[in-house]
């Protein structure tokens, strides 16, 4: 597959689509949105590792496959050991170049795939892992994972999520990986540019999605891509690239939004007190600080 | 290579980690655990002295070097691993999966007391308790036998693209030093073909593993694992004859000793066989007709060879070094099953000796047999010391 990094991403997805129609998604779904442009720009000598979520309902039932490279799919909590032994393999058969990509729910990233992740990424094995973090076991009925933010609620936490969202992009940074970044569909040419980055580094590379979900979260069938521009624009979401555990880069600078503008577009957080609102908003605010901190930027907005 | 041909004392360990090497296997998941360890350091140590380029990958548990293992056979190289006790239960779900990917990897575990309480004697429960995860299994009983078999292993492995384990008893095999003779590694590469399976993960010719199935898709896979793992007796077999064309070893698929005329045979597997040989050549010695029956394959267990070893065989005396509680002695109600409504019926006594690692000397199974031979038969195993 022909793409130079000046090439628009979106013109080639639609010319030589790595992701079919037919696929199993629901309408609407930023997971099978945002696979599509990764699988564009990651191109036709690539592997895909996915576990048990919705990308792997995505990907088809037996015969059928909805994406046009090998897919193994491992067991739900041993995706970065898979990948390792994948891309090990290839290089013991000398297939240096080809890529190995994980794509991965957060249930089976920053819960029950979390030790295995945690140990490839401190031998630095060579692959991209992608996170598609819908925040929460969305394709079991929505219920709750350490992705789920503070107050959702899921079907495990029908009252609220008593604690806050695990902070995996931090965490990944501090085991000194070469690239630990966000990015979500909602602001495409970031999401873009991050992946090509990634592409083309060595080692352990993990990208976080934001994955608003329309049944899991209840956003309107049009309003996935809306509601994760709001997820960046209020800080709950920042969108930001670490390399080596240190050099961080804040991509989107503002924060313009308060976060009840967010939280109106979804029904998980229906009915949310005034007060509950507010701690929110105190805790996005003091982890913006944080990261602009990290991020060598001035004034925290 | 005369000096390769040269009898050298090994521990069971180094001799797996000698057979694994010979097999050239591409990648190497490994995590180390008491009383395996020493084969991952073998292996370390090997690809330190620039004697083994495969891949070694140690993540942080059993349970990943597993999960490395199966998408690393299904690229279509060759996977090598080993583990014992606990870390074996922990992979218990992968074993599943691998021999439903039908990815031919091959797993020495060295047999070790399954926790709680915490011990760290021969004891098979952990193997046996895994022997319906579709993997074939070996019991060897010694460390020359143990290299064999896994190069043997890795054969018939790949040729019903079944998983396969090699398992040895803890300390008795697994650091007891003997003579071993390591083969040539341009005997090892005749024997061995290079691994290629017929379908692999290769962006060059794309399939997938794992999307979901219907339930006519699943019952045929289930089906077609069943038939692999059937043609496994003849092919042990046919890779043990080819084995001692070579290197003049044969270990069978099950082995008789000194059964000629038996009424008693003694039923066995693993290191306990080189004890009751002691016990009769004893027996025999007193004017006994009693022998050895080895179980060398366990899964799939080969019924019509066992069959065969006993026929007009009286009385059968099994010594199990594992316990299924509720159930008894895993090889004794085996066999049961195995023999009950055949032409060959011998009457089945199962005795739970050696549980835990605790000593059975030649004496207590000349004990064993002569009070057996006395005794009513009972369906359930019985505690012996």
């Amino acid at each position: 597959m022909k793409m130079l990094s000046n090439t628009l991403p979106i013109a080639a997805a639609q010319q030589d689509p790595m992701l079919c129609s037919g696929h199993a998604a629901c309408p609407g779904c930023i997971d099978a949105l945002s696979v599509r442009h990764v699988l564009t720009v990651m191109g036709h000598d690539t592997m895909a590792v996915i576990p048990p979520s919705c990308m792997a309902i995505i990907a088809g039932p037996q015969p059928y496959s909805s994406l046009r490279i090998p897919v193994y799919q491992p067991t739900l909590e041993s995706s970065a050991a898979a990948a390792s032994g994948l891309r090990r393999a290839l290089d013991a058969k000398g297939r240096h170049g080809t890529q190995v990509l994980v794509l991965a729910g957060d249930g089976g990233t920053y819960d029950i795939g979390f030790q295995c992740l945690s140990s490839a990424a401190e031998r630095n094995e060579d692959f991209l892992y992608i996170c598609l973090d819908n925040e929460g076991y969305m394709n079991t009925g929505a219920q709750k994972s350490s992705s789920t933010p503070h107050f959702a609620r899921t079907g495990s936490t029908p009252a609220g999520k008593t604690s806050r969202k695990k902070n995996l992009t931090e965490i990944m940074a501090a085991h000194g990986v070469p690239y630990a970044a966000t990015a979500t569909a909602g602001y495409l040419p970031d999401l873009l540019r991050k992946v090509e980055k990634a592409k083309a580094m060595r080692g352990t590379r993990i990208i976080t999605l934001l994955i608003p979900c329309m049944d899991g979260w209840g956003v309107a069938d049009d309003a996935g891509l809306q509601t994760a521009r709001y997820a960046v624009e209020s800080g709950a979401f920042p969108l930001y690239e670490v390399e080596d555990g240190t050099r961080y880069t804040l991509n989107h600078t503002a924060k313009t939004r308060p976060i009840g503008d967010y939280l109106a577009l979804q029904r998980r957080y229906r009915g949310l007190p005034a007060q509950e609102i507010a701690t929110l908003q105190a805790e996005i605010d003091a982890g913006w600080e944080a990261l602009c901190r990290r991020a060598g930027v001035g004034e925290a907005a | 290579m005369k000096e390769a041909n040269q009898a050298v004392l090994m521990t069971g360990n180094q001799a797996v980690a000698w057979g694994a090497r010979l097999a050239r296997p591409g990648v190497v998941p490994v995590y180390p655990i008491t009383p395996q360890t020493p084969v991952l350091e073998q292996m370390t140590a090997f690809q330190a002295q620039g004697e083994f380029d495969g891949e070694i990958i140690a993540p942080e548990s059993e349970h990943s070097v597993m999960s490395a293992c199966i998408p690393a056979s299904l690229v279509g190289t060759r996977v090598f691993t080993a583990t014992a006790s606990q870390g074996l239960l922990l992979m218990h779900e992968l074993l599943h999966y691998a021999s439903g990917a039908r990815a031919p990897i091959v797993m020495a575990n060295v047999n070790r007391t399954v926790a709680s309480p915490w011990a760290f004697w021969p004891d098979q429960t952990d193997s046996l308790a895994q022997r319906d995860t579709g993997w074939i299994q070996y019991y060897v009983e010694s460390a020359q036998e143990a290299l064999d078999t896994v190069v043997q292993a890795f054969r018939v492995a790949e040729q019903v693209l079944v998983p396969a384990m090699v398992n040895l008893d803890a300390f008795y095999i697994s650091h007891a030093m003997e003579p071993v003779r390591v083969p040539d590694q341009a005997l090892v590469d005749a024997y061995l073909p290079a691994f290629d399976p017929p379908h692999k993960l290769d962006t060059e010719h794309v399939e997938s593993w794992g999307n979901v199935v219907t339930q006519d898709m699943y019952y045929r896979h289930r089906q077609a694992l069943g038939e692999a793992l059937a043609r496994v007796p003849a092919l042990t077999a046919q890779a043990d004859r080819e084995w001692a064309e070579r290197t003049g070893r044969s270990h069978g698929v099950v082995e008789r000793y000194r059964c000629e005329g038996a009424s008693v045979v003694v039923v066995a597997m693993g290191s306990m066989c080189g004890t009751v040989r002691e016990a009769v050549d004893q027996l025999r010695a007193a004017g006994q007709a009693v022998g050895l029956l080895k179980i060398r394959l366990f899964r799939p267990l080969p019924v019509a060879a066992i069959a065969e070893a006993l026929s007009g065989v009286e009385q059968l005396v099994v010594l199990d070094r594992n316990y299924s509680p509720g159930h008894g002695g895993v090889l004794h109600q085996e066999l049961r099953a195995a023999l009950y409504g055949g032409a060959v019926a011998p009457r089945i006594h199962g005795l739970l000796a050696g549980v835990g690692g605790v000593n059975v000397s030649p004496r207590h199974i000349v004990d064993f047999v002569n009070q057996m031979r006395q005794a009513p038969v009972r369906a359930e195993s019985q505690w012996v010391r």
